[in-house]
């Protein structure tokens, strides 16, 4: 409890034991007037707002109503009512800070990754110091138990490290000297020392510290819906109320003939003014959308904002980008054909011919273990796949990764100049002075060269010399074990149409999509083409249901941008990505993407609720105000009791069924 | 020029109150307030000068919600 509620808090219960004490005398006339004591402890502050608000032309807020309601009882010589209406009230007020200040702790409790300090290493003694003051290059060092603070490099020590705070996922990674460590971990087991690469402002944890707390900025429909509607509310209730008062008396008196019954009207006025704070739909449904946006970074899926993760429940179209979401991004050369006999060949072997000796004994290992295959054919078979790594050496892409591992001889990038990346097609390099083309069928036709296709699935790599064809390479990626069970899943949670987007050739999108059934995949595609493809399908979707992409994060931020809901997979350090995406799943696991869903649906059923109960409950009670059956108790509890259920029933939202 | 701000605010509706007094005031593009992080961004207009407006930010803020505070 913080300062200021214990401060209520005391002051409840002083005013409650004096209003019993005085209710115990019962005392009459002047003597009433000792009730005005508890009733100035607990009400002077908001007394004192009301009379602030009048000030400042803030007239119709809750203080203005409570003062006038309870003055209003004083006037009416209703003593005691007026102080348990304040009493009353401000035990609501307290409960429900209490509840709220509860709920944003519980919240921010689950992305308590902010480190507070790093140990550096001075004159032999390790200090503490703020992680803002470590610059990049330095070296610190992390104990068993410990946050790591900054992203870096391990340099020393091995150890476990616990991730589930950045990606839900409970099996700890073990890491050694030389690999990527990324802040906001948790060092479980040994010392380890670690040269930062990036600072604090741009680290892991502080990236993700941000985008979490500024989520709750970027508002969701329903929350515009809410305030608007609040703006709207308010007032409206407030000019019912003084219409109460005046005429209904006044068709007494003129119309009817009777009585007016002034204090009656005014008594149910008051009333009408208690229900009108609509403060139970404006916190609970902030709450409930930080609460889901709590749930989901629990698991690993961050959502940049409450307007992402309500559309995310009406989410009924999804693309994926093939390469990194559906399949590991992880490619091996699964095979090398070459050309025999192509001219250029005989020239380079010639005169590479010192350079490559010593690289054809591992290669005439790796052909005694396949046995069938000719020392001749081998040979060129590598130096096909050597061209295709040297001219792909400066390339990132898994592709390229991919031949460099396979290829056995040394990569010299000082043998590569002028290399030239053709999107969607692939390069063109010199390589030793020689013209190198290597990339897939649309390069070869694009400069007119002749070249076998190939008819196995899989991407392949053609590669070309000075214009001559001189094989090609067959790489494939492998199918994530969960994919299928993802797609199944995510039409489960209510997605209509699945569609796949890739570079690849026709054959192998076919072989993925049926075996994880998707419902359609459009294969060949430059970077373009897959923004076309998205805006194609978000044309042509019913314009409730919103488009998903899914993408790694690389190359893929225009199309990210411009679908309804972008979704960047696998996202742990990459800035690009975290940038460009809406959400950002910190591991790779294609099921998250449902869990997303199933959470943005638990989430907005929540909102509904609320929204149906408060509003439900406030006009019953209106009604029953008018009709003088409500009296000021109903009313509280149409204002802060509903509150606080409402606020209860938005932390519900925190929970996770995995 | 985008700034975040610690607020302290005691009632949901009257921190959409705040946020509402902000976006009045002159200097500032655009402003929201977050109840659930008790943080208030502006978004303040090209050449504005920040204190300067952030003083006005809070009297504007004072007057619909005499008790709230931004740490400027």
């Amino acid at each position: 409890m913080s300062k200021k509620q214990k401060k209520v808090l005391f002051r409840i219960i002083l005013s409650a034991v004096l209003f019993i004490i005085i209710s115990i005398f019962r005392p009459e006339g002047y003597f009433e007037l000792l009730y005005l004591m508890p009733y100035f402890i607990i009400g002077y502050d908001i007394l004192r707002k009301a009379v602030l608000g009048v000030a400042h032309g803030e007239v119709f807020d809750e203080n203005f109503l409570m003062s006038v309601a309870t003055v209003g009882a004083i006037g009416l010589r209703e003593f005691s009512e007026s102080v348990a209406v304040m009493l009353f009230y401000q035990i609501g007020e307290l409960f429900q800070s209490y509840a709220v200040g509860k709920s944003r702790k519980s919240i921010t409790a689950l992305m308590d990754i902010r480190p507070d300090y790093a140990n550096i290493e001075k004159d032999g003694k390790l200090v503490q110091v703020s992680p803002e003051e470590v610059k990049t290059g330095d070296t610190i060092v992390v104990c068993a138990g410990e946050k790591i603070p900054l992203d870096g490099v391990v340099i020393d020590g091995f150890s476990t490290i616990n991730t589930s705070a950045l990606t839900g996922e409970s099996i700890p990674r073990d890491v050694n000297v030389g690999d990527d460590i990324i802040s906001g971990c948790v060092n479980m087991t040994g010392l380890i020392k670690i040269r930062t690469t990036k600072e604090f402002g741009e680290s892991t944890v502080n990236k993700i510290l941000d985008l979490v707390e500024n989520s709750s900025m970027k508002k969701s429909r329903s929350e515009n819906f809410i305030s608007k509607f609040a703006r709207v509310y308010t007032p409206a209730v407030c000019y019912g109320a003084v219409a109460l008062a005046i005429l209904p008396p006044l068709i007494r008196m003129f119309f009817m003939n009777t009585e007016p019954m002034w204090s009656d009207w005014i008594a149910r006025a008051f009333t009408f003014l208690v229900i009108s704070c609509p403060c139970a739909l404006v916190i609970s449904i902030p709450l409930s959308f930080f609460g889901g946006i709590g749930a989901a970074s629990k698991c690993g899926i961050l959502v940049k904002g409450s307007n992402y993760l309500e559309a995310l429940s009406e989410a009924g179209y999804i693309v994926f980008d093939k390469t990194g979401t559906l399949t590991e991004g992880v490619f091996r050369v699964k095979n090398v054909y070459a050309k025999e006999n192509a001219v250029v060949m005989q020239d380079i072997a010639a005169a590479q011919g010192s350079v490559g000796k010593e690289n054809n004994t591992a290669i005439q290992g790796s052909v005694d273990r396949e046995g069938n295959v000719t020392t001749q054919s081998i040979d060129i078979r590598e130096r096909v796949l050597e061209i295709a790594a040297l001219a792909e050496s400066y390339s990132p892409h898994p592709i390229s990764s991919s031949l460099r591992e396979a290829c056995a001889a040394e990569i010299d990038q000082s043998r590569v100049s002028q290399v030239e990346e053709i999107a969607g097609h692939g390069v063109t390099a010199l390589i030793d002075g020689k013209k190198a083309a290597v990339g897939n069928a649309k390069l070869m036709d694009k400069f007119g060269i002749a070249y076998e296709e190939c008819k196995e699935t899989g991407t392949v790599v053609y590669v070309a010399l000075e214009g001559e064809y001189l094989g090609c390479i067959l790489i494939s990626d492998v199918i994530k074990a969960d994919a299928k069970e993802a797609i199944k899943s995510l039409k489960k949670a209510g997605i209509k149409k699945a569609v796949m987007l890739t570079g690849d050739n026709e054959a192998a999108a076919g072989e993925v999509s049926e075996e994880l059934g998707l419902d359609e995949f459009h294969a060949e595609l430059l970077p373009a083409d897959k923004v076309d493809c998205v805006e194609k399908l978000l044309n042509e979707k019913p314009s409730k249901s919103k488009l998903i992409f899914v993408g790694d994060g690389i190359n893929d931020a225009p199309v990210l941008t411009r679908a309804d809901i972008g979704i960047a997979m696998g996202a742990m350090g990459s800035d690009a990505a975290i940038e460009a995406a809406d959400v950002v799943l910190m591991d790779d696991d294609p099921q998250k993407i449902a869990l997303a869903i199933k959470i943005s649906h638990k989430c907005l059923r929540i909102v509904y609720q609320n929204i149906v109960f408060a509003l439900a409950v406030k006009a019953v009670c209106l009604v029953l105000g008018a009709f003088g059956i409500a009296n000021m108790w109903i009313a509280i509890f149409a204002d802060v009791g509903v509150m606080v259920l409402a606020v209860i029933n938005a932390t519900r939202a925190l929970s996770v069924k995995k | 020029m985008e700034k975040t701000y610690k607020i302290e605010v005691d009632c949901a509706n009257c921190a959409e109150k705040m946020q509402e007094a902000a976006k009045m005031t002159e200097g500032v593009a655009d402003a929201t307030v977050s109840f659930m992080t008790l943080k208030m961004k502006v978004v303040f207009e090209e050449g504005a000068d920040e204190k300067a407006v952030m003083k006005k930010v809070l009297k504007a803020c004072r007057k619909v919600e005499p008790d709230c505070e931004i740490e400027i």
